[in-house]
C-alpha cells in the first residue's frame, strides 16, 4: 500500500502532457521586467537606479528585513526604468526593468557545472550562502528558505522532507528537474542535513512519477540516511502539511509549522537552488517553467531567466493559440488567472497553463443539495458548504470559530461542487475579512 | 492574441465534471432494476401509479414556481422526477389516481418548496407525500393486491397484507411465529419480491442491486444503508432470541416493509441526511432504533417511513454537533 494523506483529497485528470519533454533552456529576453516582491514577506528594497549598468548575479535589491529577499539581476545589461507593473497578483507592483545587452558575453553563459559533492563551506557559511544568493520556496509560496531554516532553540528537527509531489495537474517541472539533477538534488539534501544537523531525509514523489523515483533510488542507494518515499497520487498532496502526514504520519498542529512536529519541508527546485548556491555560489535568477495547454503546439519545459515576459515564453512554444480564454501563472488547482502575456515569470512561477474557451468558463451555481462531497475531499477536515454561507451572510466570527483560516485554499471543495458552487471563492473572502478583524483586535 | 479578453477569475480553474444533474439521473438508473421487477409483479397498476407521480410532482413544481412563486423554474434538475419515482415506490398499486396527485402536491407543494426549494427542504419530500397520504387515507394505504394476479388490471385488485401486517395482525390474535411462517412468503420470495406491499418494495435484491450502483458511483457512502440495516438486524435480532414465538427473525424485517427501500433510497436523500460520516451513523442508527420500536410496539407493521421522518428533524443538529475532525486539531471533536 503507498503512503498518502488520510482525510479528503481529489483525483483531478493529471494532463501531464510534457512529462516526457526535457528541460530546454529559453534564450535570453532582450528585456527582463523583475518585481521587487517576488517572496511572501517584505518586499526587497531597489539598490539601483536607472541608466545603472549591471552584471548578471548582481544584487539589485537588497532584503528589506528578515523575512525577505535579495533579488539579483538576471542579466548582464542596463536598467531603464524603475516602472509599477501588473504582476501575478493582479497588482501593480514595483519593477525593475533591465534591457539586455547583446554584446556582453556573460549572458550566453549557461550555469552548467560538472557535479561537485564534497561540502566545504561550513555550517554558517552554508546559511549564509542561502540568504545572500536569494534562495526563497520554488513550489509556489515563495516563502524566504533561510527563515525556514532558522530552527529556534527549543525545537528539534530530525527529518528533512524533500516535496516532489507535484501534485497540480499539467505540471512537470519538479518532475524534469528530478530526472535530470538528481545527483545536485542529493548533494543539495546532503547540504541541508549537515547545515542543520538532521539525521534523516525523506524523497516524497507521488507514483505518476516512476522514473523519478526510480532515478532518484539509484542515486540514494549508497546513502541509508536519505529514502525516497513513493507516495498515492492524490491532491493537495504537495501541501505541506498533507505531505508531512502522508510520510510521517506526523499532524502539523492548527495554526503550527511543520517545525512543531519536528520536520522541515523543501521543495526539489529549492533544493537545486541551494545546491547552486552553495555549491557553485549561483543567485537565484532561473527557475524551470511549464509552459503547457491541451491546445498548444508544442508545450515544454524551460529554463527561464526571472523577469522574462510571459508573452516570450508562449511565443516560444509556439504563441497563443487561437481560442484563448484563460492563461493561468501556475497549475489549474492553485494558479492565478492572469490579464495578459506582459507579466513576468517570478521565482514562484512554476507553469504557465493555457486554458481554451470550453475549459475556462464556469458553470452557473446552484443550490447546494447538501451531498457533502466538499466535507468528504477538505484534506483540513473543513466544511466548506458552511464557510462559504457564513461569509456570504457576514457571519465572520462564526466562520472563523469552524476555523476558516485553516484552509489552505486547494480549492477541493469548488472543484468537486456538482451544483458548481463558488465555495473556495467566498471562503478566501471570509478569510480575508477574519484576518482583518484579527489584526484590527491586536 | 484573440480580441475576446481573457476570463480571470479564482482558482480552481477546472471542474470535474460532475453535476446535481447526473447525480439525480444516477439515482433513476438505480431505480430502474426495482421498478422493473414491481411491472412484473403488480403488471401495469405500478405503471400507472408511478406515471401519475412522477407527471403531477413535475407539474406541481411548474405551476407553483411559475405562478405563485414567480422563480426560476426548476423541473429540468430531475429532482422532482425522483420524488414522484419515489412517491410512487412507497404507494401501493392499487391507490386511486386522485389520491396520487394529493401525495404529489404535498410532497411537491409542501414538504420541498414552502421549505425554500431543492436543498433547504428539511424532511425527505417523498417520504412526507407518504405519510401524509398514510394517516389520511389508511384503508386505501394498506389494501395490496395480491402479487401476480390481476396484472393487467387497473383497480379491481384483491387485496393482500404485506408480510408484517400479517405477522402484527396474527400476533395480536395470540398466534405465534411458527404458525404465522406459514401465512407469509419464504425469504427466498421477499428477496425476490413475490410478496405484497407498496410498489418499490418489492424484491430486496433488485434494490440492493441500484443501492450498490449508487455506492460504487459516489452518489451515496456505504455509512446510512449499513448502519441502518445493521441496526434493525441487531435489535430484532435480540427480540427475537429471547423469544422466537412472538418476534419475527430478522431476515424478515430486513427484507420486509420498505427497510431496504428506506435505507438506501430514502434515509440517504442527500438534502435531508446528514453532511459527515459520523452524523451519518448516528442518523443511521436512530433510524434503525425507531424503526424497530414501531414495527414491534407500535400500532404500524411498518416503521421506516415515520422513523426516517422523526431522524430528519434531527439532522440540523447533528450537523451542528458532529463535525468532521479538524487537521491538526488534537482534540478529536466537540462532543465526541
Amino acid at each position: 500500500m503507498l503512503k498518502t494523506f488520510p482525510k479528503g483529497g481529489i483525483h483531478p485528470p493529471e494532463n501531464k502532457i510534457t512529462a516526457a519533454k526535457a528541460i530546454k533552456r529559453m534564450s535570453v529576453p532582450k528585456t527582463v521586467y523583475v518585481p521587487i516582491a517576488q517572496h511572501i514577506g517584505i518586499p526587497s528594497k531597489i539598490i539601483v537606479d536607472r541608466k545603472d549598468k549591471v552584471e548578471i548575479g548582481q544584487v539589485i535589491a537588497k532584503s528589506g528585513g528578515f523575512v525577505s529577499s535579495n533579488i539579483h539581476s538576471p542579466v548582464a545589461g542596463t536598467v531603464t526604468k524603475l516602472d509599477m507593473m501588473v504582476d501575478s497578483s493582479g497588482y501593480k507592483k514595483q519593477c525593475i526593468v533591465i534591457r539586455t545587452d547583446p554584446k556582453n558575453e556573460s549572458n550566453l553563459v549557461i550555469p552548467d557545472f560538472p557535479l561537485k559533492r564534497e561540502i566545504t563551506l561550513s555550517q554558517k557559511d552554508i546559511l549564509q550562502h542561502i540568504t545572500d544568493y536569494g534562495i526563497v520556496g520554488l513550489g509556489g509560496a515563495t516563502f524566504p528558505s533561510h527563515v525556514k531554516l532558522d530552527i529556534k532553540n527549543d525545537k528539534h528537527v530530525d527529518c528533512l522532507i524533500i516535496n516532489g509531489v507535484e501534485c497540480e495537474p499539467y505540471l512537470t517541472a519538479d518532475h524534469r528537474l528530478m530526472l535530470e539533477k538528481s545527483e545536485e538534488i542529493i548533494v543539495g539534501i546532503q547540504i541541508l542535513m549537515h547545515a542543520l544537523n538532521i539525521e534523516k531525509a525523506v524523497i516524497g514523489i507521488e507514483n505518476n512519477k516512476k522514473d523519478a523515483i526510480a532515478v532518484l533510488k539509484r542515486a540514494t542507494e549508497s546513502n541509508p540516511r536519505i529514502k525516497v518515499s513513493a507516495l498515492r497520487v492524490k491532491y493537495p498532496q504537495g501541501s505541506e502539511k498533507q505531505l508531512i502526514r502522508a510520510i510521517l504520519k506526523r499532524e502539523v498542529p492548527k495554526g503550527g509549522l511543520p517545525m512543531d512536529v519536528g520536520v522541515i519541508v523543501h521543495n526539489v527546485g529549492t533544493i537545486f537552488a541551494i545546491y547552486q548556491a552553495v555549491q557553485h555560489n549561483q543567485p537565484l535568477t532561473e527557475r524551470v517553467v511549464t509552459v503547457t495547454g491541451k491546445k498548444l503546439n508544442n508545450p515544454s519545459n524551460f529554463w527561464v531567466k526571472i523577469g522574462t515576459p510571459i508573452k516570450d515564453l508562449v511565443e516560444e512554444v509556439g504563441g497563443v493559440p487561437e481560442g484563448t480564454r484563460k492563461i493561468v501563472n501556475g497549475g489549474p488547482m492553485m494558479g492565478k488567472a492572469i490579464k495578459n502575456t506582459d507579466v513576468p515569470i517570478t521565482k514562484g512561477t512554476s507553469g504557465i497553463l493555457i486554458i481554451s474557451e470550453e475549459e475556462a468558463s464556469r458553470k452557473e451555481p446552484k443550490n447546494c443539495i447538501r451531498c457533502s462531497q466538499c466535507v468528504f475531499v477538505c484534506p483540513m477536515g473543513l466544511e466548506p458548504h458552511l464557510l462559504m454561507n457564513l461569509s456570504e451572510k457576514g457571519l465572520y466570527e462564526r466562520a472563523a470559530k469552524e476555523d476558516v483560516m485553516t484552509c489552505i485554499e486547494c480549492g477541493s471543495c469548488s472543484y468537486v461542487c456538482p451544483s458548481h458552487r463558488p465555495l473556495l471563492d467566498y471562503i478566501r473572502f471570509g478569510k480575508s475579512i477574519v484576518k482583518k478583524l484579527e489584526t484590527s483586535k491586536n | 492574441m484573440s480580441d475576446q479578453a481573457v476570463i480571470i477569475s479564482a482558482s480552481p480553474h477546472v471542474h470535474s465534471d460532475r453535476t446535481s444533474k447526473k447525480l439525480m439521473y444516477d439515482v433513476l438508473i438505480a431505480l430502474i432494476p426495482a421498478f422493473l421487477v414491481s411491472l412484473y409483479v403488480f403488471g401495469i397498476g405500478a405503471l400507472a401509479v408511478t406515471s401519475v407521480a412522477i407527471i403531477s410532482c413535475m407539474l406541481f413544481e411548474y405551476v407553483i414556481q411559475k405562478y405563485l412563486l414567480k422563480t426560476a423554474v426548476t423541473i429540468t434538475d430531475g429532482s422532482a422526477l425522483i420524488t414522484g419515482v419515489l412517491l410512487a415506490f412507497n404507494l401501493p398499486s392499487s391507490l386511486p389516481i386522485w389520491m396520487i396527485v394529493i401525495g404529489s402536491f404535498i410532497a411537491i407543494g409542501v414538504a420541498k418548496l414552502s421549505f425554500g426549494g431543492l436543498g433547504f427542504n428539511i424532511f425527505n419530500p417523498a417520504l412526507v407525500g407518504r405519510v401524509f397520504l398514510l394517516v389520511s387515507f389508511p384503508v386505501q394505504m394498506t389494501m395490496w393486491p395480491t402479487p401476480m394476479e390481476n396484472n393487467t388490471a387497473l383497480t379491481d385488485a384483491v387485496s393482500g397484507a404485506t408480510p408484517l401486517g400479517i405477522i402484527k395482525e396474527e400476533l395480536l390474535y395470540g398466534s405465534t411465529m411458527s404458525q404465522i411462517s406459514a401465512k407469509i412468503p419464504s425469504t427466498m420470495d421477499l428477496l425476490l419480491g413475490i410478496t405484497g406491499g407498496s410498489i418499490g418494495e418489492m424484491s430486496a435484491l433488485a434494490l440492493l442491486l441500484g443501492g450498490i450502483f449508487l455506492i460504487v458511483r459516489k452518489v451515496i457512502t456505504w455509512h446510512i444503508p449499513v448502519v441502518m440495516l445493521v441496526t434493525m438486524v441487531v435489535f430484532t435480532g435480540i427480540f427475537w432470541f429471547i423469544d422466537p414465538e412472538h418476534y419475527a427473525n430478522p431476515m424478515i424485517h430486513l427484507l420486509s416493509g420498505g427497510a431496504i427501500l428506506g435505507a438506501f433510497y430514502m434515509a440517504t436523500d442527500l438534502v435531508t441526511s446528514p453532511m459527515t460520516k459520523k452524523g451519518m451513523v448516528i442518523f443511521a442508527i436512530g433510524i434503525g432504533v425507531i424503526t424497530v420500536v414501531i414495527r414491534l410496539f407500535g400500532a404500524y407493521p411498518e416503521g421506516a417511513s415515520f422513523a426516517i421522518l422523526i431522524m430528519n428533524a434531527f439532522v440540523p443538529l447533528i450537523n451542528t454537533y458532529f463535525k468532521p475532525r479538524r487537521f491538526g486539531n488534537k482534540i478529536k471533536s466537540r462532543m465526541i
